[in-house]
């Protein structure tokens, strides 16, 4: 694996293979202390360690376990209502009908490889690399909160009201984000999702 | 009575700061908090606070409160002239202020942003275990405006402190390697080689600079990854950012370089136009 430097309290662990990231993040929350544990799409960030050295001893030493990484964290289920303005796109870029493009969405296993852009956004993988679709060309200044999204090899649900550049397929009710609740965030890094039709 | 500061002219940005909300950035909440960090932790030094009390952060002076009930103040930061109900006061000192007392912070004439600290700190609500807005996500209270009345916590004595003494504003930051050294053509040197410039879009968020534009030695993108506070970012224009609280917790430009702790006040009083070089720290 490999470890860059990020400052003095602070490493950056890629394992060569990015399937990984899921099960390193949850062994170095389970194993490690520090102040921040921040997964990326190929990279778990280590940032205030108190003891860099044994930090990189554990990295050093730790092996991918035996766990498929669909099975890190807990199920959500998103109710989603598939009415999004880029649905049509989106089935025309896979080639399917937009039944079929629905079916295809609420059909995988996702799960939550890391947040980022804004509290409680979650950049949820599990589309084979072969349905990544590009961003739109111009973002939209005004997206609604609980837009489902598609940029890239992930999927997306927009917390709060934020301009994006998202492709959106649908809309949810859920809450995915509230800063009161125990946990804060609906879809943590790790935890699995599952899309279903309403 | 509950005591109060009640907001008359909060100046071109001031805000509610303490030690922020770090520990959440896994779920993308930014760690946010003072950019002084010396200055802050004096200002409640001064007052009689814990290090950690709530102060406020302003922005090139032009700060006008008035105290409701009687509270003790304390301004550190970047140097400006203080008046009390008109009357020229001291900076960096407690300051006793009556009911009905109007303290003005004027604009600094050195520097960026001046802390305002009060006995028993500033009281608004937490989010995240935070008082400190966070202009990025929106988390924490607002910036002031005018009209707002800021409860005060219960005070503190004031006790005597040794002289502030202050570290000099140089523009010099010294640097480690950041995990994306090799992105740049010519690695991290053409970083300290370089003669920056601060630019006006910079913000709690970053601390932008302008140069010879650094050449990348790769220009595919950067998978999201996490970000370190401090850490300067080359995006495709060359132009490198350093990383203030407020700053996105992934992004997608590599980080070539990290500034030193001790060193981060600086970014927070550099002004537009000032000079800013990198060293490398060295062990």
């Amino acid at each position: 694996m490999q470890v860059l430097p990020a400052g003095r309290d602070a490493l950056l662990a890629e394992p060569p293979d990015p399937v990984d990231v899921p099960t390193l993040y949850a062994d170095l929350r389970r194993d490690l202390d520090c102040r921040d544990l921040v997964p990326g799409a190929r990279t778990v960030l280590l940032d205030g360690v108190p003891d860099p050295e044994s930090a990189r001893a554990y990295l050093g030493a730790w092996a991918p376990s035996g766990r498929a990484d669909g099975d890190v964290g807990r199920l959500v289920e998103v109710p989603t209502t598939y009415d999004g303005a880029d649905l049509d796109d989106v089935a025309r870029i896979w080639g399917m009908t937009r039944a079929e493009a629905v079916a295809t969405h609420t059909g995988t296993a996702f799960v939550v490889a890391f947040c980022g852009f804004t509290p409680g956004f979650a950049y949820c993988t599990g589309l084979p690399d072969d349905l990544a679709v590009p961003r739109l060309d111009r973002p939209r200044p005004r997206v609604p909160a609980g837009s489902v999204g598609l940029a890239g090899e992930f999927t997306g649900v927009y917390p709060g009201e934020s301009p994006g550049g998202w492709r959106l397929v649908g809309r949810t009710d859920l809450r995915l984000w509230d800063a009161a609740r125990d946990e804060p965030a609906l879809l943590a890094p790790g935890t699995r999702v599952r899309f279903r039709e309403v | 009575m509950p005591r109060a500061l009640h907001v008359v002219d909060p100046g071109p940005l001031s805000t509610v700061q303490d030690t922020g909300r770090p520990g959440h950035a896994h779920l993308g909440v930014p760690r946010s908090g003072w950019l002084d960090e010396p200055a802050a932790t004096l200002a409640n030094r001064l007052v009689g606070n814990d290090p950690g009390a709530a102060v406020i952060e302003t922005t090139v002076g032009g700060v006008e409160l008035r105290a409701d009930g009687a509270v003790t103040v304390a301004v550190t930061g970047a140097a400006a002239p203080v008046t009390v109900d008109g009357r020229a006061a001291a900076w960096g000192e407690p300051l006793s202020l009556r009911p009905g007392q109007v303290f003005r912070l004027g604009p600094p004439r050195a520097g960026v942003r001046s802390y305002v600290a009060v006995s028993g700190g500033v009281a608004v609500p937490a989010v995240l275990g935070s008082r400190a807005t966070d202009v990025l996500s929106g988390l924490g209270p607002a910036p002031l405006s005018a009209g707002d009345e800021l409860p005060v916590g219960l005070g503190a004595s004031p006790r005597p402190v040794d002289a502030p003494r202050l570290p000099r504003l140089d523009g010099v930051l010294r640097v480690d390697p950041g995990p994306r050294a090799d992105w740049l053509d010519g690695g991290v040197r053409r970083l300290l080689d370089g003669a920056w410039q601060v630019t006006a879009d910079s913000n709690r968020v970053g601390l932008r600079l302008a140069g010879e534009a650094l050449p990348r030695a790769r220009t595919d993108e950067l998978p999201s990854e996490g970000i370190v506070l401090g850490g300067v970012q080359v995006p495709p224009d060359g132009q490198p950012l350093v990383f203030l609280a407020d700053h996105p917790t992934t992004g997608g430009y590599p980080v070539v370089a990290v500034v030193l702790a001790g060193d981060r006040w600086q970014c927070a009083q550099l002004r537009p136009g000032d000079a800013v070089r990198f060293r490398a720290a060295g062990r």
